[in-house]
């Protein structure tokens, strides 16, 4: 069972991201699930790279050349800068709701269209 | 009624996540040719010590243009929804 | 809604720090860990802590939004001119046209683990400057919009 743990580590975090975004009313909270959920995605991505016994994959005074795979984590970066772009977005559309509205609760959000 | 849903999706979405761990092998990659290729020949063809930078930078310096245009809009977007109205004028839609 | 005299005082005392130690990881992207948005993020969190310590309207005249927004244009119009750079050479887009040759960052290196020199690795570390100061003025301005947005009355 120990030896999968950042697999189902994964798979952990996928499912309490989707409990928060499912079962909370509250604006700001979804943002954190979504949050989580791309927290578990990044990780998948990095330790699918891993190989047995592997160093950095960085020759600045490396102490042997068996090294792990280098593609991943380049990609897991451009991933976690797309994810701040979408964290910034949400946000600013989360303070124009709540001057416009004066409430950030969705139920009350949805009621005060008509 | 909702719940009792919400309760069974929940079960089969997590029985088929659960397939993750049990058919992937920790510390043995599939198929590793093109990161073997980088790792080998990285240090005479970029000359960088750093074998990540230099696939972000130089191998696959396209999809880090591509990321920093989405910072950009991302920071236009952001100004777009915190305009202020100069005096004497006007929203037109209301 | 300021802060006290000695949150203000100590995020004074520590901009100075978080800033060198930001343009250290820039520099030295392709040596050690590091690069351009990881160095970037950090120099972004140092303007952070002297925000979050003095009042809004303080802050306003220490840190322009003008040139915030300046830095990050120059910063990307740098990074396509790097890339450009090889285009007026004769090669295809994105090639290395100072790696291993023996102008401005172009010393080869040999394979297997050495001590790393600064004048290695052709276009990579002026790509590596170009993108943390995009990255600087982007998060600044982010942080400097969602803050003035709650101080605003309606114009109305």
């Amino acid at each position: 069972m120990f030896w999968n743990l950042p697999f189902i580590a994964v798979v952990v975090l996928c499912l309490i991201g989707l409990a928060t975004i499912v079962m909370k009313k509250n604006l700001i909270k979804i943002f954190l699930g979504i949050t989580i959920f791309e927290s578990a995605v990044n990780l998948f991505l990095i330790s699918l790279g891993y190989r047995e016994g592997g160093i950095a994959p960085i020759y600045t005074t490396a102490p042997s050349i068996d090294m792990v795979m280098a593609t991943p984590q380049a990609l897991t970066l451009t991933s976690i800068v797309i994810g701040v772009a979408t964290s910034a977005l949400l946000l600013s559309f989360a303070v124009v709701i709540w001057k416009k509205y004066g409430t950030i609760d969705t139920d009350q959000i949805r009621r005060l269209r008509e | 009624m909702k719940r009792a849903l919400i309760v069974v999706t929940f079960i089969i979405l997590s029985g088929a996540l659960l397939l993750i761990p049990g058919l992937l092998e920790f510390g043995m990659p599939a198929a590793s040719d093109m990161d073997d290729y980088f790792l080998e020949h990285g240090q005479e063809q970029t000359a960088a010590n750093n074998i990540v930078t230099s696939v972000v930078f130089d191998y696959r310096g396209f999809d880090t243009l591509g990321e920093s245009v989405v910072l950009f809009t991302a920071v236009v977007g952001t100004g777009l929804m915190f305009r202020r109205m100069f005096k004497g004028e006007e929203y037109e839609d209301e | 809604m300021r802060m006290s005299k000695l949150v203000r005082t100590g995020a004074d005392l520590l901009y100075p720090f978080a800033l060198i130690f930001g343009l250290y990881i820039i520099m030295h992207g392709h040596l050690t860990p590091g690069g351009g948005f990881q160095g970037g993020a950090i120099v972004a969190t140092g303007a952070a802590i002297v925000i979050a310590a003095w009042a809004y309207e303080d802050v306003a005249e220490m840190i322009r939004k003008v040139t915030m927004k300046a830095q990050e244009s120059a910063g990307l119009l740098l990074f396509i001119g790097a890339a450009a750079l090889a285009l007026g050479c004769g090669y295809a887009f994105f090639y290395n046209v100072l790696a291993n040759s023996g102008g401005l960052f172009g010393l080869p290196v040999a394979f297997g683990p050495n001590p790393g020199e600064l004048d290695t690795a052709g276009v990579i570390p002026i790509m590596n400057i170009a993108v943390g100061i995009e990255v600087w003025g982007g998060l600044t301005i982010i942080l400097l919009y969602l803050l003035s947005g709650l101080k605003s009355e309606e114009g109305t």
